[in-house]
Formats: C-alpha cells, sequence, structure tokens
C-alpha cells in the first residue's frame, strides 16, 4: 500500500521546529540555574530569539495546517486511539503557541524588552511589574515541564507506531528517501 | 528728599520679595533614575535612597548649591539578582563605597528656565567632572528640577573583571533625575 505523506513543507516545518524546540528546553533549563555573568545575559537573548523565531515559525506552520490537511490516520487505530492522538496535537499546538507568548510577556513585565537579534524591537505588552513577572516566570517554567511530558508521549506514541504498531505513522512524517513498502 | 529715600527703600525690598530659595528636598516626589543597556536593549533602573542639600534661588542661579549622596547599596536594577550582582566588588563595591557623591561648582543659567551645572561626580574613589543640563520649573512653594546626563560607567570603574568589555553591558549609562524642593 502507497504511504500518504505529509507535505514536504509540513515535514520541513516538524523537523525544523523540533530541533528549535529541544535547543530551546535544553537552553532554557540550563540558562535559568547559571550565576549572573555576561554569559548568562548572552544565553537570555539568544533564547529569547530563538523563542520567538519558534513562534514565528509556528504561525506559518498554523496557516499551512488549516491550508493543508494531514494524511488520515489509519484505520487499523482504535477509535479512542485516534482521538488521544488528535488531543495530543492540539495539547502540542497549544504549549508551542503558550510557551513563547508567555515569555514574551514574562520579558515584558520584567522589564527587559525582547530586540530580535539585537535590533527589532519587539513591543512590550505589559507594564514592568515585578509580581506579574515572577508569576509569569512561573508559568512559562510550568507551561515548559507540561511540554516535556507531553513531548514524551508524543515521541514515545511515535516510536510505538514504528517498532510495535509497524504502521506508517513515522515513515509518513519522515523524508521522501526514507523506504517506502 | 522724603520720597526719594522712599524709593531706595523700596527698590531695596524688591530683591527681598524676589528671593525664593528651594531648600527643602522632597524624598517622596524626587527620583535618581538610570538607563543602561544591555546587548542593545534598553532597561531602567533606579537608587531608591538618597540625600541632598540644596539652595536654589531663581533670581539668583549662579549661586545656587547643591550636592546629592546616592546610597548605591539602594539600587533597583530591574531584577533581585542584578541587585546583587551590582553591589558587589566587579560593580559598586559598596562594602568599600556606600554612597556616590555628586558636588556642585559653576552654575550657568542658559535663558529661559535652563540651567547647567558643573559639577563633581565620586563614585568608588574616583572623581570625575560632569556636566550636568537641568530644567527648573516652579510650582508655587516647590520647584522641580529635571536632567539627564550621561556617565561612562568605565571612568569609575563600574564593572570589572568579566564585565569589562562593553559588548553585554554598554560603557554609557544615562542618569535622569527629577528632584522636588520647597521653599521651606
Ligand atoms: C517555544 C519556545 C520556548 C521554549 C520551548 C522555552 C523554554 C524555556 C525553558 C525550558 C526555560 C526554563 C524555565 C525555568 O527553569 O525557569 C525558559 C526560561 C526562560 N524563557 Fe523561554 N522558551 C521559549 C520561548 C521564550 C520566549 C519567546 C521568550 C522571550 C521573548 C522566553 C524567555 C525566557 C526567559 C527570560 C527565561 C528565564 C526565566 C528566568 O530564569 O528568569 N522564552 N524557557
Amino acid at each position: 500500500m502507497e504511504v500518504k505523506h505529509y507535505t514536504a513543507t509540513a515535514k520541513a516545518l516538524h523537523w525544523l521546529m523540533a530541533i528549535l524546540l529541544f535547543g530551546l528546553l535544553a537552553l532554557g533549563f540550563y540558562m535559568h540555574d547559571l550565576p549572573l555573568s555576561p554569559d548568562k545575559l548572552k544565553l537570555y537573548s539568544w533564547h529569547k530569539w530563538a523563542g520567538v523565531t519558534a513562534f514565528l515559525l509556528l504561525g506559518f506552520r498554523l496557516l499551512w495546517r488549516f491550508t493543508h490537511r494531514p494524511p488520515a490516520l489509519p484505520d487499523s487505530m482504535p477509535k479512542i486511539m485516534q482521538f488521544a492522538a488528535h488531543a495530543g496535537h492540539l495539547a502540542l499546538y497549544g504549549l508551542m503557541l503558550a510557551i513563547p507568548l508567555s515569555g514574551w510577556l514574562m520579558s515584558s513585565a520584567k522589564g527587559f524588552q525582547t530586540v530580535y537579534f539585537g535590533v527589532l524591537p519587539i513591543p512590550d505588552l505589559l507594564e514592568k511589574n515585578k509580581e506579574l513577572g515572577d508569576l509569569l516566570q512561573t508559568v512559562h517554567m510550568s507551561l515548559n515541564l507540561l511540554f516535556v511530558a507531553v513531548l514524551a508521549g508524543h515521541i514515545g506514541a511515535a516510536l510505538k507506531h514504528h517498532f510495535i504498531d509497524k504502521d506508517d505513522i513515522l515513515i509518513r512524517m519522515a523524508p521522501r528517501h526514507a523506504k517506502e513498502k | 528728599m522724603k520720597r526719594l529715600a522712599f524709593a531706595l527703600a523700596f527698590a531695596a525690598l524688591i530683591p527681598a520679595v524676589h528671593a525664593v530659595e528651594y531648600i527643602q528636598v522632597q524624598p517622596d516626589k524626587s527620583t535618581i533614575n538610570f538607563v543602561y543597556k544591555q546587548m542593545g536593549v534598553a532597561v531602567d533602573g533606579k537608587f531608591k535612597k538618597f540625600s541632598s542639600q540644596l539652595n536654589f534661588d531663581p533670581a539668583k542661579p549662579t549661586a545656587a548649591k547643591a550636592s546629592f549622596d546616592v546610597e548605591l547599596g539602594s539600587v533597583d536594577t530591574g531584577a533581585p539578582e542584578g541587585d546583587q550582582e551590582v553591589a558587589g566588588k566587579p560593580w559598586f563595591n559598596t562594602k568599600a563605597f556606600p554612597t556616590a557623591r555628586f558636588v556642585s561648582g559653576a552654575v550657568k543659567a542658559l535663558g529661559g528656565n535652563k540651567y547647567e551645572v558643573a559639577g563633581q561626580l565620586s563614585i568608588k574613589g574616583k572623581t570625575q567632572d560632569v556636566i550636568v543640563p537641568a530644567t527648573f520649573t516652579a510650582q508655587g512653594n516647590t520647584g522641580v528640577f529635571d536632567g539627564n546626563f550621561t556617565i561612562r560607567r568605565a571612568d569609575f570603574s563600574i564593572g570589572e573583571g568579566s564585565w569589562a568589555k562593553f559588548d553585554i553591558v554598554a560603557n554609557d549609562v544615562q542618569i535622569k533625575f527629577r528632584i522636588t524642593a520647597s521653599t521651606k
């Protein structure tokens, strides 16, 4: 049977963002615990720039998603699992939206404006407010912990499809040259 | 003759009537803020505590005198981690140098409500000449001085060691002040 692949654009966005988001997660957790130093401030700026990039990519990805239906899930999947898959993907989209947004709001509230690559100032959405800034930091961190959990489920599910169910779920998101059955 | 004496006496009175001296700084209506650039991004901070002495008579601006003692430990950089850091040795070293001091020298009236105050600024054991432009606006019994000037932190060894380069924290720091003073 022929595999119904995602579009090349959808795949490119998926894997590009996968790399970017893993980098952002690792950098975020790492930099948070560093003692204050010039390097820490540099990493914070990089994190913000990468986060804004992820936000922009997500905008494009959502646009693409709304105009290009992904291939349907195979009938071999029970209805409940299909539902879980859709719910999981919805959660991933929600978190990919909410996490950079909370980072942006946090930076505004803390009084540290985000200037994209040091040249494009991104407007502050909130007035400087210490309590709100601390709260948003907790929100940003909690959403990220949730994101890690959902990602673990996402990756675990993909691997299960590939190695246990032996279906095409992982293949259809893989680059074309991957062997087609 | 009598009339002349009267006129003279009256003339002598005029300066006395005009001599309104602003001397009492109102801390709750006065601020000393600063703006620095962190990787090109402007960040605000402020000093919460300072004491000052002021004598300013708009009729005799060149005789004005001012001095400010800023408690460097009262700094608010916008982040607690930052406040702790700048109190430390590479920055203000507040243990050894708890206060910054500004003492005015010559005052020039530039016309209108604009003035220029030459003075000396001492931070962390180093003294530099600074020129401080200011405007003065009287509002009844109180008057407000507004102004800003830029210093270079390296001139005072503020931010040494790993902070000494200006790629992350810029050299220029803008000091913005608003001082409200009353006549008594
Ligand atoms: C999808 C994009 C993003 C991901 C996956 C991400 C991930 C993370 C993670 C894992 C942390 C560590 C949380 C902690 O331990 O406190 C973090 C911290 C942080 N993030 Fe993000 N982030 C993203 C976007 C952004 C954006 C767009 C901004 C700002 C414009 C931002 C600003 C920050 C800041 C300032 C911190 C440090 C909080 C602190 O320690 O004070 N993030 N991020």
